[in-house]
């Protein structure tokens, strides 16, 4: 897919793909193209190029057919604030044309899976950011859409909501749901996601499984926090033996790239000691979601930058 | 249209009917506004005016509910541009519904406030010494008259808040559009008073050819083609705003 807005290139030639019944997370600094993506495959935007299949439909000429089985849930909440809670589900129901009874049922249940019931009758006006996020979640949810696309979907809400959320979400998976959700959050794509594709100025730089991306960026390392800097030297010839790459320094905390697991906390602290270097603290590390976004897109930017002046 | 777009149409109409019950600040809107303009331009205008062959009231009561009819839509663009930016046209246009319906919902509440306004003023205006002239059936006539002048403007206001960038923004265009609209017309003053020029606009002007028409349906006014004229003017607005606001709609894009 590609997109532009007059000069910007929101989206220049990003391809995803999600099978059915699995999550496909889409990580991206600001203004990387998340969004634009998303509106894309909602139908919501014309792309400039390329083509794109949602449930087998494509999503420029197919789009009123689609637009039956897919949830939105966009990045700000979506929702009118003159009505109800209830009355925000039941429209919804009602215009995604549900049989008779289905809109009220629909909205009584969400409500509770929400935590909304309370609320559900006072106008949504009322209501804080947290609960408009919600009910913004809930409509997404008001058709059981067998595709639902969540933009940045726990962005504003309290760790109790963000895990109901992930649950509610797990389950419809489980269900056979096809999902794709843009998350600033790591945990959140470690967690949901079965793919990621990190995209960065309109291009996806990076694509696989959580663990995948964590072993491109690195596997595992040993950390030794020093108890001083000027045993940096030391330490590292006394770790030579353990190391698969050339470790780095940072400060007093050394990041020694290991190739094996088993045995190398013992054997390095033996070593260590041996060479009469004090440690204040030893573990191993493998990279995290974040290590993986800081790389990839803090140093795709380095990158450019490099390019340009060479 | 389809059975789903009636069904979607009416679930709109709907919710902007909550709208109005729950804020009742808006009703003075439809009601005490008319009453106001009704008072002030009899009271103030109406000893300097000379309108031939009639009071001034009765000359007034048609010029005035046409105006009202033409910025009854003013809610409409207000609320469609809200919509636009709080991301519900977005959500709307995310589901299998008619788009049209969002449109034809603001459009058809619209009916509603500007019957209720229809009424607040006629009896306001026969409290002060308006009168028909003309047959019952004139009379409803010109009722269903002015519905549909008013329809065919919340069209134009549907498209005025499509494309404006805030309900402020909405609300002003609107103004510009339509308060010159109504003023050079044949709705407060007889055109012949004004220099050539407008008074060449004042008497092509649809306003004044539905003001025209108006006062031959009320106060029985020669008819010639004006109550025809009238229906052709709105129902030519209606469907000409009804395509651009339903093809810009299609591709709103917020922000
Ligand atoms: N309507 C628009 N007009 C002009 N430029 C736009 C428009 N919408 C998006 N852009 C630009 O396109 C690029 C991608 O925007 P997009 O909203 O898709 O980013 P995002 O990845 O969702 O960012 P965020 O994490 O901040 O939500 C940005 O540079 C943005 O400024
Ligand atoms: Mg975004």
């Amino acid at each position: 897919m590609a997109k532009s807005y007059g000069d910007v290139r929101a989206l220049d030639g990003v391809d995803l793909a999600a099978p059915t019944g699995t999550v496909l997370g889409l990580l991206g600094p600001n203004g990387a193209g998340k969004t634009t993506a998303v509106r894309i495959l909602t139908t919501l935007l014309p792309a400039d190029g390329g083509r794109a299949r949602v449930a087998g439909l494509d999503v420029a000429s197919e789009a009123p057919e689609l637009r039956r089985r897919i949830g939105l849930a966009g990045q700000y909440a979506a929702v009118d604030e003159n009505l109800t809670g209830f009355e925000n589900l039941q429209m919804v129901g009602q215009l995604y044309h549900l049989p008779k009874g289905e809109p009220k049922a629909r909205a009584t249940e969400l409500l509770e899976r929400f935590d909304l019931e309370e609320a559900g009758g006072r106008l949504v006006r009322t209501y804080s950011g947290g609960m408009r996020r919600r009910l913004d979640l809930a409509a997404a949810l008001v058709a059981r859409p067998p595709v639902l696309f969540l933009d940045e979907p726990t962005t504003g809400l309290d760790p109790r909501s963000r895990i109901g959320l992930w649950e509610t979400i797990e389950g419809r998976v489980a269900e056979g749901t096809t999902v794709l959700l843009t998350t600033q959050y790591l945990d959140e794509a470690d967690r949901l996601a079965d793919r990621i594709s990190v995209i960065d100025h309109g291009r996806v730089i990076a694509e696989g499984s959580s663990d995948e991306l964590k072993d491109q960026v690195g596997g595992e390392a040993l950390e030794v926090t020093l108890e001083s800097a000027g045993d940096a030297e030391a330490a590292i010839a006394a770790l030579r033996e353990v190391c698969s790459a050339p470790p780095e320094l940072d400060g007093v905390v050394l990041r020694v790239p290991v190739a094996e697991r088993k045995g190398t906390i013992a054997a390095a602290v033996q070593r260590l000691n041996d060479a009469g270097v004090g440690i204040d603290d030893i573990s191993m590390r493998r990279p995290t979601l974040d290590d993986v976004f800081l790389k990839l897109t803090g140093h795709a930017a380095e990158e450019d930058e490099e390019g340009g002046e060479g | 249209m389809s059975g789903t777009a009636i069904s979607d149409t009416l679930v709109l109409a709907k919710r902007n009917f909550l709208r109005i019950a729950r804020a009742p600040d808006l009703l003075l809107a439809f009601t005490v506004q008319p009453i106001m303009f009704v008072l002030l331009f009899a009271y103030v205008f109406g000893g300097a005016i000379s309108t031939s062959g009639h009071s001034y009231i009765n000359f007034l009561i048609p010029g005035i509910l046409v105006q009202t009819m033409a910025f009854g839509g003013f809610v409409t663009a207000m609320g469609i541009a809200e919509d636009l930016r709080k991301g519900l046209v977005d959500r709307f246009r995310s589901l299998p519904m008619s788009r049209s319906a969002v449109l034809a919902g603001r459009t058809l509440s619209d009916i509603v406030t500007n019957g209720i306004s229809i009424t607040v003023m006629l009896v306001v205006g026969v409290i002060i010494g308006f009168g028909f002239e003309s047959p019952f059936l004139h009379i409803v006539a010109g009722i269903l008259l002015l519905l549909l002048f008013g329809y065919a403007f919340s069209w134009v206001f549907a498209f005025i808040g499509l494309t404006s960038s805030s309900p402020e923004a909405a609300q002003s265009l609107g103004f510009i559009v339509i308060f010159p609209l109504t003023f050079v017309s044949s709705a407060f003053v007889p055109p012949e008073t004004m220099p050539a020029a407008l008074q060449w606009f004042a008497e092509w002007n649809p306003f004044s050819i539905t003001v025209n028409a108006i006062r031959a349906l009320f106060i029985g006014d020669p008819a010639g083609n004006t109550v025809w004229g009238a229906v052709l003017w709105s129902v030519g607005i209606a469907a000409v705003f009804g395509v651009l606001a339903v093809t810009r709609y299609k591709r709103a894009v917020v922000r």
